[in-house]
C-alpha cells in the first residue's frame, strides 16, 4: 500500500464531471474580502457526504470552474457550505450571488485530514489566514468526539484583526474549557488585545505532548512550510504532520494534469499529504 | 537570593551555561513588577537593561504620526525582550508597555557588559544565546514582511 492511500478518499458521486445544480440559500460576509455561501441542491435531497479537508469544483455558469475547499460541518448533510476570498473572476461574481441564484458543483474531491488517526494523541491545529476554512470540519470532527483525542489545539494567525475568520467560532472555542484557542495577527494597532506575531511564534508556547501530537496545517505555502519548520522543532515528527496544498485544480480526478506537482496529482493524491511525504518537493523551486 | 539563582537556572535562555556564569548574571539580575498599561522602557530612552517576562505580555510599540500606535510584536511569558543594552549609544529603538501586569527578570546591561568584556570565554557563550533570539526575530520579521497572507493573483 502506498503511503498516500491512507488520506485518500474515494470519488463517491456517479459521474464527477457533471456538475450538480445548487441554489444559494444565503451568503455571508465573514470579512471585508472573504465570505461563506451557503448551498442546498436544487432539486433537493442531502449533499454527498464528504470528509474534512476535501474540496469541491465550484462552477459558476459563464464565468468559469475553480476548486474551493468544503469549510462546513461534515455532519450535515443538508448544507454545503464554501468559505473564499473574492479575488479573481469566478469568486468576485461568485460573492454577487443573490438568495436562489443557482450554481454547480462537482465533488466532493481528494483527500482528508486524517482525524481519525489522532485519536488517543493531542491535536495540533494551525491556520493561516483563509487556512482556517479546509480546516473548519476537522474541527467539528474533532468535537464531536471530543472524548477520542487528547489536548486540542487551535493556531490561528492573520494579517490584521480585521482578517480574522469565523470570528464569534473563534470566540466561542477559545471559551471552551476542553480546547487551547491561540489568535495572532501581523499586524495591529494600539486597541488590539490580543498577540501580535507570526502564527509559527505561537508554536514554542503552545499546550502540546509533541511525542504524542498530530498537527494538521493549512495556509499559504510559505506559512505551512516555515509552520512545519517550527512544529518539528518542538519535536514532532514530520510523518504526524498534515498539510494541504493548493495548486491549479481542474478536473478534481487526477486526469488532466494541471496540478500536477512531482511525482503527485494534488486534486487526487490530495490536497491533504503527510508532510514527510512532500517536504522534497515543496522547496524544488523548478516543479 | 538563591530564588533568583533557581529562577534564572530554570529559563530555557540559560540553559547549560556553567555554574560560574549562571552566577554572574544572577549577580545582574533583579525581579520586578509591572502594572497593566506602564512602559517597560520607552522609544528613545536610554538602555541599560533587558528582560525575560516571566509572567504577562507585552506590546513592542512604535509611535507613527496619524496612525497612533502600531504594535509590532506582542512577548510572552518566558521570552526574552531587549538588545539595545548590547550596542553603542544604548537607547532603545522601539516602546515596551505592559498589555497585563507583568512580572519580569531585569538584567543590568551594563554590568553583564563588563563582565562579558572581561571573560570572553562567557561574552561569547552570551552572544550566542543573545544572536539565536535575534535570528529568529530576524525571519520572524522578513516573513512578516513577505505578508503571507496578502492576495496575490
Amino acid at each position: 500500500m502506498s503511503t498516500l492511500d491512507f488520506v485518500t478518499v474515494p470519488v463517491n458521486v456517479s459521474d464527477p464531471m457533471i456538475p450538480r445544480v445548487y441554489r444559494v440559500l444565503r451568503t455571508r460576509w465573514n470579512t471585508g474580502d472573504t465570505f461563506s455561501l451557503e448551498l442546498v441542491p436544487q432539486e433537493g435531497g442531502d449533499i454527498p457526504a464528504f470528509e474534512p479537508g476535501q474540496f469541491n469544483m465550484v462552477y459558476i455558469y459563464g464565468v468559469g470552474e475553480i476548486p474551493i475547499s468544503i469549510s462546513g460541518d461534515p455532519a450535515r448533510r443538508d448544507l454545503l457550505i464554501h468559505t473564499t476570498r473574492a479575488v479573481g473572476t469566478v469568486t468576485h461574481s461568485m460573492s454577487k450571488l443573490n438568495v436562489d441564484d443557482t450554481l454547480g458543483v462537482r465533488g466532493p474531491f481528494g483527500s482528508a485530514w486524517p482525524v481519525e488517526l489522532g485519536r488517543g494523541k493531542d491535536i495540533v491545529i494551525v491556520a493561516g489566514g483563509i487556512g482556517l476554512a479546509p480546516l473548519r470540519p476537522a474541527m467539528y470532527r474533532i468535537l464531536a468526539n471530543r472524548e477520542q483525542y487528547g489536548r486540542v489545539v487551535l493556531l490561528y494567525g492573520a494579517r490584521t484583526p480585521a482578517d480574522v475568520l469565523y470570528r464569534k467560532e473563534l470566540e466561542q472555542w477559545r471559551s471552551q474549557f476542553d480546547l487551547d484557542v491561540f489568535v495572532t495577527v501581523d499586524r495591529a494597532t494600539g486597541n488590539w488585545r490580543g498577540s501580535v506575531g507570526l502564527v509559527t511564534q505561537l508554536i514554542g508556547r503552545a499546550p502540546f505532548d509533541p511525542l504524542n501530537s498530530m498537527a494538521i496545517v493549512c495556509g499559504p505555502e510559505l506559512m505551512m512550510r516555515f509552520t512545519t519548520m517550527e512544529l518539528m522543532k518542538r519535536g514532532i515528527s514530520g510523518n504526524n504532520i498534515y498539510i494541504s496544498l493548493e495548486r491549479n485544480m481542474k478536473c478534481g480526478i487526477g486526469l488532466c494534469g494541471h496540478c500536477q506537482l512531482g511525482s503527485v496529482f494534488v486534486c487526487k493524491d490530495g490536497p491533504v499529504f503527510q508532510h514527510s511525504q512532500v517536504e522534497h518537493l515543496l522547496t524544488r523551486w523548478e516543479l | 537570593m538563591k530564588t533568583l539563582e533557581t529562577i534564572v537556572a530554570k529559563h530555557p535562555f540559560f540553559d547549560g551555561l556553567q555554574p560560574a556564569y549562571l552566577e554572574l548574571i544572577t549577580g545582574c539580575a533583579a525581579n520586578h513588577v509591572i502594572k497593566a498599561g506602564e512602559f517597560l522602557f520607552r522609544e528613545g530612552e536610554e538602555a541599560q537593561q533587558f528582560f525575560v517576562i516571566r509572567e504577562g505580555t507585552l506590546k513592542l510599540l512604535v509611535q507613527m504620526p496619524a496612525a497612533g500606535e502600531i504594535i509590532l510584536q506582542t512577548i510572552h511569558s518566558g521570552e526574552i525582550v531587549g538588545w539595545s543594552w548590547l550596542f553603542s549609544p544604548y537607547r532603545w529603538h522601539f516602546s515596551g508597555r505592559a498589555a497585563t501586569e507583568l512580572r519580569v527578570l531585569t538584567f543590568d546591561g551594563a554590568c553583564l557588559r563588563q563582565k562579558c568584556d572581561a571573560d570572553t570565554g562567557f561574552g561569547y557563550e552570551f552572544m550566542k544565546r543573545f544572536s539565536r533570539i535575534m535570528m529568529e526575530r530576524l525571519q520572524a520579521t522578513r516573513l512578516q514582511l513577505i505578508d503571507l497572507y496578502q492576495v496575490r493573483e
